[in-house]
């Protein structure tokens, strides 16, 4: 089990920067996130984008200020558990939380910060009637291990770059590679263009372009899918897996189900006090909150952050006497320890 | 003087919703849409990332061409038409006074 003053979910900015204002108050952070790297949205969806309301900045890429908060918060030496998503929440006979991930992995604290952002990112799922029914029984959103292909038909959906490089190992492991993208030109890397083309030229895998996935069928595990093409029509395929890659989307995903009130896919927060939610010892800073005039930035999560570890510091330490002090006044975060 | 435009917007159950927008704040038909609590989410804030805003264009405004990022976004979206676009990158502007949306379906 992780032991930890606050527990925040999410590695967003806001859950980052939550590290470091802790850190002020001596208390020890750990931080749980779905994706396999810190940075959440900024990293996962606009790395490359200018970002210019952070006060100080005029202007910064949104992975710079990732890479910024985390030299930032190095300090006070965090702990992470990425690559997991925050499934259950139960509340201690010691009025303490434990957190447990979906690969098992548990976590104690006293208070737990949800800075979750816009949620848990999942595979976005085409719209198709009885998918659900072939999910890990040859459908697959997520490749996690390829051998398991070898030999088998499979069919890729999507233009992006990890149905172009899938395409391209898979050719050499599956016995066929079909690629089904909905227009002619792809958005990936302009050298997996390339591969994905000459590999279709030598044969090696099947391109159907202008065309989209409709139908999957089979019994106990996937035997085929439907391409609709508009020249075509529909025309089955038959295949042992389809693995649909169309990007991920954020949902509130298990956090909905914690028994905190939702309101239009955020969680409510009482701003005039500390952030809390309906749950005590369980706050909602950042995008994931909301409230009377909230204002989903960057710079409302790191306010919102400052002022909720003052309340997890009297739960971690309900005897110890709470100071405020300026990083000035202590002549930066090194002389801590 | 600020020109505010008429946009019609029907929804995801089929209800027509009459928006008045103004011209003059850079909004985007998402941003409108959020701003009388159609049920757009607008995930990524308006670039093109998302497709949370993806609608239809039905009446015979002329637009600005989508841009490749819109096109890219588009190309992971689902239920998508020939008249499909991303509202974010819909600028409210004069010559956009009428424009008739649908809200597309979401998938999940």
């Amino acid at each position: 089990m992780i032991e930890t003053d606050l527990l925040i979910i999410g590695a967003g900015p806001t859950g980052l920067f939550t590290v470091f204002e802790a850190g002020l108050l001596k208390m020890k952070c750990h931080l749980i996130d779905s994706l396999p790297q810190a940075g959440g949205q900024l990293t996962e969806i606009y790395p490359k984008k200018p970002i210019y309301d952070i006060p100080g900045y005029p202007i910064v890429m949104a992975g710079e200020l990732v890479d910024n908060l985390m030299e930032q918060i190095a300090p006070f030496n965090p702990g992470f558990t990425l690559g997991e998503s925050a499934m259950t929440i139960e509340k201690t006979t010691q009025n303490t939380f434990i957190v447990t991930t979906d690969k098992g992995t548990k976590h104690h604290a006293p208070s737990v910060a949800i800075a979750g952002g816009l949620g848990v990112f999942t595979p976005r799922k085409p719209p198709i009637e009885g998918l659900a029914m072939f999910e890990t029984k040859g459908v697959e959103y997520i490749i996690k291990d390829p051998e398991v292909y070898r030999n088998k038909r499979v069919v890729i959906s999507g233009g992006g770059d990890s149905a172009l490089d899938w395409a391209i190992f898979l050719s050499e492991v599956a016995s066929e590679v079909t690629l089904v993208h909905r227009r002619t030109s792809f958005r990936g890397h302009l050298d997996s263009v390339d591969k994905v083309m000459a590999l279709a030229e030598k044969g090696k895998l099947q391109l159907i372009t202008n065309a989209e996935v409709k139908e999957v069928h089979g019994t106990d595990k996937l035997e085929g899918i439907s391409v609709f093409t508009k020249e075509h029509g529909q025309q089955k395929l038959a295949c042992d897996h389809w693995l649909p890659l169309f990007g991920l989307t954020p949902t509130l995903g298990a956090m909905g189900s914690w028994g905190l009130d939702i309101e239009k896919n955020a969680i409510v927060v009482d701003n005039s006090t500390d952030y809390r939610t309906n749950i005590e010892g369980v706050y909602a800073i950042g995008d994931v909150n909301t409230y009377p005039g909230k204002l989903k930035l960057i710079l409302c999560g790191f306010h919102e952050a400052t002022i909720m570890v003052q309340s997890a510091f009297k739960r971690a330490y309900p005897d110890k006497k709470l100071s405020f002090k300026y990083t000035t006044v202590m002549g930066g975060v090194g002389s801590l320890d | 003087m600020s020109i505010d435009i008429q946009i019609t917007v029907v929804d995801r159950v089929g209800e027509t919703h009459l928006l008045v927008a103004p011209t003059d704040m850079n909004l985007n038909l998402m941003e409108v849409c959020k701003s009388y609590d159609l049920p757009v989410k607008g995930t990524c804030g308006g670039m093109a990332m998302c497709a949370s805003c993806h609608c239809y264009i039905e009446s015979e405004h002329v637009l600005r061409e989508a841009s490749e990022d819109e096109e890219d976004m588009l190309d992971q979206a689902f239920f998508v038409e020939d008249n499909s676009r991303l509202g974010c990158q819909i600028y409210m502007t004069p010559a956009l006074n009428g424009l008739r949306v649908v809200l597309a379906l979401e998938s999940e």
